[in-house]
């Protein structure tokens, strides 16, 4: 069964802060969440900064790009490469690591984070 | 109705893998896991490399988020103290008392101690958890000489410790008369012993251990033959003991030597209580090694899942590196004739010793042991347990081929499709085969489809081999494509993005890929475009490798390096002056490179535009330590000073570093410049080396060190200083345009056709009538230099990306750390 979570809205930063095809790390409380901007294909994402493979604070400094048929989107850690699909947080280096996603919407030039409601 | 519940006493790797295995396949169960140490299971077979700078957080086998995640229940740093099978409960140290419908022993074993007096003295250690390491190492410290006690696998291993520690003399004391005795003969034995000698170690062969002499603490150990060898600490590695007395506490069964007495489902006297690992006794067989307890772990989940599996014994069949020797059994390696022949190769020289053992008939291998050199192990292995018809020279299996054509049908390919590749997570050849024939053709992807070659990794090589066999054997044609996004090699891509004018790397994959890209075809575009145009790299930042976007190398922790450029490695005090004051008051950790600069560490992302904008005020210019460029032209100090020097070494190699400072090329670049064939600069390791003649200069190229070294070669000999620099020019530039990408020189020219002699035909005699085109290009790169530093400093929006919080930009990630080391800093990794 699906449970619904009350999401809140918390606004990260402005829509140019955030290079094109590239991410940028933003601070929730003790939180650091990655926010990219894929403007090759007009879609925003937004994952936990921290790379599981060895704890590294370092995925909004990667890169973004496609993997497959399908062109899942994903990022690849700037330390070791291991890349995770941008959708479902799935490693899709052959790892079983999964990173946590975030839903992002984009208004009026500013970018909101969609978190869990504390 | 409510889960069942399972308890699992034990969180070591089997207990781990256990978990793993079965909340892969369902999640009908509520696990619980007590773990007896204060942290997470961990890779206790890598232990060793604790020491060699491994962290209990690299050797981790997991996160507690994956604890979490998965529903499971981790109750560390709390041992079960008492099972009661009737109310099927169990009692831990710190009072949790639960309820369980199936409990599963994974407590291992610990290190068994013999009874020797003064065994309890300070200063004598066990090697087993990371506790007992701690414990080592704090008292390491204060030792000078050290022994083990064990000559066996694990004693060998705690000897590397001691040695890795700093430890001077290490000793190791063997009960028996030669080491290794489980695994290997005595042959084998003896070519180790002389091996490990040769590298420091002190061994005592056949010397049984009297008692431990000290005051309060060891001072010696006094053998039976009277003699008596002074030590500050010793390490007992003399076997291990199962833990089974929590089980006997609990009336199960237990083996008269130890250990839980199971059924080939697992189970232990009690039906609803499982064993597996080491603490388990199957066949009056402890089985000390990692896999059969994965197997065993298998086993357990496959009953709980109502499936029909059992255990049935495993293969003991091992390979491993101790102190740098390769050390490897398999099969029966003991059998002698005449129940078998032997085949055996020695070479005392370089410490080699393989030995084959074949049945009479000569048709099948039984069983060996290669000492020094293992490389023939999987294979070997696998043609044992897959029972493969010998070659008619079975020598070839460990000589290698001597001459002749290569035999039809050798190599993994020719295996049967049950064969066992990884024994970790047993995957057969053809599971992989089959993922490859529905059209898996990485070993990403492998990897993901049947977990081959994510334990050990031992049998990766096997698995890529058996990528391209299938591969091939589908009539797939391998061409060596950039990415899934570009259909094309690197210097195709080249040729198109030069004629066609593609200035950016959006364009070149509307053009010519598809998809969106990835961070192999980012990069290497990036690098083909710099390499064309010399455009500043950070205006297309996003396509850069991580350095190249920060300008800076990335380091443990997520904090950057400093590399500024210090041509020639020449340098007035004024600037060594800046460099340290800009280190003190930034906090950075400073170091000589083998380039001859400074490299300056811990660095903070938002840091880097004010610790370069001091750098640049006092003339310093970007070193591009971070990118596949131009990195330093090494010299020795020439003529000006050297009372041998035939020329000006330092001048001609500021002059070479000035004129390529900043190139991008396929993959990093080095020079050297010595004043005389004393060679202090050590010219000829690198891409390009310059040695000062009588009359003029040898030009070298194509030399590297890194992890395959190769001497550089030749090129032109006794040239003037304006020849070379053409040379120079045309070389660098035809490399440029046609090497591999991340190729370095050296094995750009090994790969290339025709190899030195057509590279000279190119360079000097302009044979393919390009030279003057290559110089232009050339030229061009050089007029067009810019210091992409300046570039960034003087430009508010580009200092702008350098923050770590896009919505907290002056403050800094709280989760980087330093401790000092040898009054500096390091990162706390």
């Amino acid at each position: 069964m699906e449970t619904l979570i009350d999401i809140q809205w918390v606004l990260a930063c402005y829509a140019d802060d955030v290079p094109e095809n590239g991410g940028v790390c933003m601070k929730h409380g003790d939180e650091q969440i990655a926010i990219y901007n894929f403007s090759r294909r007009g879609e925003w994402y937004a994952t936990q900064n921290l790379c599981p493979h060895k704890q590294q604070m370092s995925l909004s400094r990667g890169m973004i790009g496609s993997a497959g048929e399908a062109c899942e989107p994903k990022v690849a850690c700037p330390f070791h490469k291991k890349t995770f699909s941008l959708l479902s947080g799935e490693c899709l280096s052959g790892d079983d690591y999964k990173i946590k996603t975030y839903p992002v919407k984009v208004a009026d030039g500013r970018v909101y984070v969609g978190v869990a409601q504390a | 109705m409510s889960k069942q519940t399972i308890i699992v006493v034990g969180n070591g790797m089997v207990g781990y893998k256990f978990c793993e295995k079965l909340v892969s396949k369902t999640s009908a169960f509520n696990i619980i896991v007590f773990g007896e140490e204060p942290r997470r299971a961990y890779d206790r077979v890598h232990l060793s490399e604790y020491f060699a700078g491994k962290s209990a957080d690299d050797l981790s086998m997991s996160t507690t988020a994956w604890y979490t995640d998965n529903d499971i229940q981790l109750h560390l740093d709390d041992p079960i103290q008492e099972i009661n099978r009737t109310d099927k409960t169990i009692h831990s140290l710190k009072g949790v008392t639960l309820g369980y419908d199936y409990l599963v022993l994974a407590t291992g074993s610990s290190a068994f101690v013999p009874d020797i007096p003064g065994i309890e003295k300070e200063g004598v250690f066990v090697y087993r958890t990371i506790e007992d390491l701690e414990l080592i190492k704090a008292y390491a410290v204060n030792a000078k000489n050290g022994a083990v006690m064990g000559g066996g696998l694990l004693g060998l291993e705690a000897a590397k410790a001691l040695i890795d520690l700093g430890i001077k003399e290490t000793h190791v004391i063997e009960f028996a008369p030669r080491l290794m005795p489980r695994q290997i003969d005595a042959a084998g034995s003896a070519m180790l012993q002389s091996k490990l000698s040769e590298l420091g170690l002190s061994l005592h062969l056949n010397k049984s251990t009297a008692c431990i002499a000290g005051d309060h603490k060891i001072e010696a150990l006094q053998f039976n033959d009277d003699t008596l060898l002074a030590v500050d600490m010793l390490v007992i590695s003399a076997g291990i003991r199962p833990r089974d007395e929590l089980a006997k506490l609990a009336g199960l069964q237990v083996g008269t030597r130890g250990g839980i007495m199971v059924n080939q489902r697992m189970q232990t006297s009690d039906d609803a209580i499982f064993a597996i690992g080491e603490c388990a006794l199957y066949d009056n067989m402890i089985y000390g090694l990692v896999a059969p307890g994965y197997e065993m772990a298998d086993v357990v989940v496959a009953q709980l899942l109502g499936a029909d599996k059992g255990f049935h014994g495993f293969d003991m069949s091992t390979k491993l590196k101790l102190i740098g020797v390769d050390v490897a059994s398999f099969g029966d390696a003991f059998m002698a004739e005449p129940a078998c022949r032997t085949i055996v190769f020695e070479d005392t020289h370089k410490g080699v010793y393989k030995r084959i053992n074949i049945s009479n008939d000569g048709k099948l291998l039984l069983g060996g042991i290669l000492i020094g050199d293992a490389d023939a192990y999987n294979m070997l292995l696998q043609t044992v347990n897959n029972k493969i018809a010998l070659p008619p020279n079975p020598e070839d299996m460990i000589l290698g081929l001597r001459g002749g054509e290569q035999s039809e049908g050798a190599g993994v390919m020719s295996l049967p499709d049950d064969a066992l590749i990884c024994s970790c997570e047993a995957v057969t050849k053809g599971n992989i085969c089959g993922v490859v024939n529905d059209g898996a053709t990485d070993l990403d992807t492998v990897k993901k489809c049947t977990k081959a070659g994510t334990g050990c990794g031992g049998c990766v090589p096997m698995v890529k081999d058996l990528i391209v066999g299938a591969m091939k054997a589908n009539g797939q044609y391998l061409k060596n494509v950039i990415c899934e996004h570009f259909d094309y090699s690197r210097q195709e891509l080249y040729d198109l993005v030069k004629i066609n004018k593609l200035k950016n790397y959006d364009l070149v994959l509307d053009h010519f890929g598809k998809g969106d890209g990835c961070e192999t075809c980012k990069p290497l575009v990036a690098s083909i475009l710099s390499s064309l145009w010399n455009d500043l790299i950070v205006k297309q930042d996003t396509i850069q490798d991580s350095n190249d976007r920060y300008l800076a190398n990335i380091q443990k922790g997520g904090t950057y390096s400093v590399v500024p450029r210090i041509p020639g490695g020449e340098i007035t005090p004024e600037k060594l002056i800046v460099i340290g004051q800009v280190a003190l008051k930034y906090g950075l950790y400073t170091k000589i490179t083998g380039g001859q600069r400074i490299d300056l560490f811990g660095a903070h992302v938002s840091d880097l535009p004010l610790i370069w904008e001091e750098l640049i005020d006092a003339g310093f210019e970007s070193g591009h330590a971070y990118g596949k460029a131009l990195r330093t032209v090494k010299s020795c100090v020439g003529s000006t000073w050297c009372r041998f020097g035939l020329h000006d070494s330092v001048s001609f190699a500021i002059e070479i570093e000035e004129r390529y400072k900043g190139l991008r090329s396929p993959h990093k670049l080095k020079g050297g410049v010595s004043g005389c064939i004393r060679e202090c600069a050590e010219a000829q390791s690198k891409d390009f080396g310059v040695i000062a003649t009588e009359k003029g200069w040898n030009l070298y190229i194509c030399g590297n060190g890194g992890s395959k070294p190769q001497h550089a070669q030749l090129l032109a000999a006794d040239i003037d200083s304006k020849t070379l620099i053409k040379y120079l020019d045309r070389f660098l530039m035809f490399y440029i345009k046609t090497a591999d990408p991340l190729t370095r020189t050296a094995t750009w020219l090994n790969k290339m056709e025709g190899g030195m002699a057509y590279l000279k035909n190119v360079v000097i005699n302009d044979s393919l009538g390009i030279a003057d085109q290559l110089e232009e290009e050339m030229q061009l790169l050089v007029d067009s230099f810019h210091c992409e530093w300046k570039e960034v400093v003087n430009n508010p929006d580009l200092r702008k990306r350098f923050t770590h919080f896009v919505n907290a930009p002056g403050e800094k990630d709280p989760s980087v750390k330093f401790e000092g080391m040898r009054e500096q800093v390091k990162a706390v990794w």
